[in-house]
């Protein structure tokens, strides 16, 4: 490229050729971002379609029937969604129903009540956390917490509630400490951290002029975190907890350790049980043709289940966002 | 009346008293639960690093010994190269995203897009790649490895890259743009450079994000017990090696998985304490 001397002694058609050029290059620079951008896009109709055309001859034997079929036997090729589906919203729901509380009391912590000095490295700790790989969950509950699981929650449940009538049922079974409820509370374990660092982030953003005046007219924290900060933020709260669910509803390692992978409906508290991600982790190596297909078949549901849920968590942080901004 | 408002305000501390010892508690917990978890693998890993665990191969079932070496060499060529293809393509595309996308539908659409992808199950990302380079080739590979890996790499990348480039100030754009300079020379020789250590952070979040990673190798690379550097055949990476050595009945076995599961651990916080450092020391305040 010339230089500005070396442009001003540029006769008019020379520089009329450098002002074509640099359109040309910028046209090209322009369409090879825009290619690269537009890949992710053509990514996801990819995966959409692909998981689709591999899991048609599954929804072709069983029609729809398949998302509530309660049946997975590989031998005689009877295959249903049902049970899977059910260990992935038991396992996620469990984990919310302990993470969040304990989220939301460690971002009131960060925000409100911990000493300035201690906020950013308690803030990066959880931040860290929320990194490590979710396969060192999966081994810490399979070999440290299934384990004492067994030992003080099972076995005294079980001796206690498994002889009254009517409920006793509900704590039979082996007691060897894995199944959907262990895995649910390593899942809780595991996303604990994200929500906690999604929700410190959201309450960071309310005005410090709003919780001001909401001091200055006498509030206790507790007051400004229950009538100002959590009125200002409730879209980005569960949009945070979305997240978390999209997460959890997902994961694969932190659950298959655990969770027993059975296929049969729970039939006790303790009952071992199967997630999809679990159930693909388990038999994808060794399956074949239709059961391949099935395999697929709950892939794609699960790609559906986390899409809307993921797009909802989207929707909701967007929108706290713009609050932000006006 | 003085009496009521007395005891009012008596409740009013009380019900603040509970709710900030309450969060406090919370957080006590929390921390308390990770940092087992940390102590836990830290004690059950340190106990299996050694020196044989980076020179020998994984072992075969039942024999005595053996380390992780294949592995460790496996995962590093296939973060290698996922890192390779991941970084350029998320870049540009998040240049995009910055520097055309203020108007257009497509590029908001895109946003979302990459938004909903960054959680996206990774395990479903490898029943995709299974489909299209394993099935139709008929065998794993560590192409394929790798193929999996960049799908949730990228979108971490295009994610940090648009949002550094929309922090550059408009100024020094409209500065460039005055002496003349081509859109394409303000892109990349102006507003990227000056978003440099937010994108490079961004690169170092996509290597933690995908080291750990074990769904998406379980249907793609799956595993190799021997040593192999050939990328079009089934690869060892640590990640799988660790899923099936914990999983496994020999002692020797998991104690490798507990060194492997340590390695990673330290290497993803190690890369992320990096990347902040790194970050807050270059980026423009």
């Amino acid at each position: 490229m010339p230089d500005l001397t070396e442009g001003e002694r540029l006769s008019g058609s020379a520089m009329l050729g450098i002002a074509r050029r640099q359109r040309l290059q910028d046209r090209l620079f322009h369409r090879l971002t825009q290619f690269f951008s537009l890949l992710v896009l053509v990514a996801l109709l990819a995966i959409i379609a692909s998981l689709a055309i591999k899991a048609w001859p599954a929804f072709q034997k069983f029609g729809v029937e398949f998302i509530w079929r309660v049946e997975w036997d590989i031998v005689n090729e009877e295959f249903g969604a049902a049970i899977a589906i059910f260990g992935t919203v038991a396992t996620a729901g469990i984990a919310l129903a302990l993470a969040v509380p304990l989220a939301f009391g460690i971002a009131v912590f960060l925000t409100e009540t911990c000493p300035v000095r201690l906020r950013r490295p308690l803030g990066t700790a959880i931040e860290l956390l929320a990194a490590v790989p979710s396969i060192i969950y999966g081994m810490f509950g399979l070999f440290v917490f299934a384990p004492l699981f067994a030992d003080y929650v099972q076995t005294p449940a079980r001796d206690l509630l498994g002889g009254m009538p009517i409920v006793g049922w509900l704590f039979g079974g082996a007691t060897n400490g894995i199944g959907i409820v262990a895995a649910g509370i390593i899942l809780a374990f595991m996303v604990l951290p994200f929500i906690a660092a999604v929700m410190r982030d959201v309450f960071e953003i309310v005005p410090p002029i709003l919780r001001e005046s909401a001091y200055g007219l006498g509030c206790t924290t507790w007051e400004v975190v229950r009538r100002v900060v959590l009125p200002y933020t409730n879209q980005g709260v569960i949009g945070g907890i979305m997240l978390g669910l999209g997460r959890a509803l997902g994961e694969t390692m932190a659950v298959t350790f655990v969770i027993g992978n059975a296929n049969r409906l729970p039939n006790s508290v303790f009952s071992p049980g199967t997630s999809i991600a679990s159930t693909l982790a388990n038999e994808f190596a060794e399956a074949a043709d239709f059961h391949l297909s099935t395999l697929f078949a709950l892939g794609l549901l699960l790609f559906a289940i986390t899409f809307l849920v993921l797009a909802a968590a989207k929707v909701l942080t967007l929108r706290t966002e713009r609050a932000k901004g006006a | 009346m003085e009496a009521a408002k007395l005891a009012r305000y008596a409740r009013r501390r009380r019900a603040n008293w509970l709710g900030l010892a309450l969060s406090t508690v919370a957080m006590a917990l929390g921390l308390a639960v990770l940092l087992w978890i940390l102590a836990v693998l830290l004690k059950n890993g340190l106990a299996a690093i050694d020196l044989a665990m980076f020179t020998r191969d994984t072992p075969a079932p039942g024999s005595e010994g053996g380390g992780l070496r294949n592995a460790i060499v496996g995962s590093l060529l296939m973060l290698g190269l996922t890192v390779a293809v991941a970084s350029p393509i998320g870049v540009l595309a998040g240049i995009y995203l910055a520097e055309y996308g203020a108007t257009s539908k497509t590029a908001e659409l895109t946003r979302f897009v990459t938004d909903i992808m960054l959680s996206a199950p990774s395990i479903v990302l490898g029943l995709f790649v299974y489909a299209i380079a394993v099935a139709t080739v008929g065998h794993f590979s560590g192409f394929a490895g790798s193929l999996a890996l960049a799908l949730i790499a990228i979108p971490v990348v295009v994610r940090t890259t648009d949002n550094m480039l929309r922090l550059v100030p408009g100024s020094l754009r409209e500065a460039a743009f005055a002496l003349g300079a081509p859109r394409w020379k303000v892109s990349l020789m102006v507003t990227l450079r000056a978003a440099r250590a937010g994108v490079i952070t961004g690169v170092l979040l996509a290597i933690a994000r995908i080291s750990g990673e074990t769904a998406p190798l379980l249907f793609t690379a799956l595993n190799n017990q021997f040593f192999s550097t050939d990328m079009s055949s089934p690869m060892a990476n640590l990640p799988v090696v660790i899923f099936q050595f914990a999983m496994s009945p020999y002692d020797n076995w998991i104690r490798l998985a507990w060194g492997g599961a340590l390695l990673i651990t330290l290497a993803v916080l190690a890369i992320n304490i990096v990347a902040r450092v790194w970050f807050r020391e270059r980026a423009p305040s």
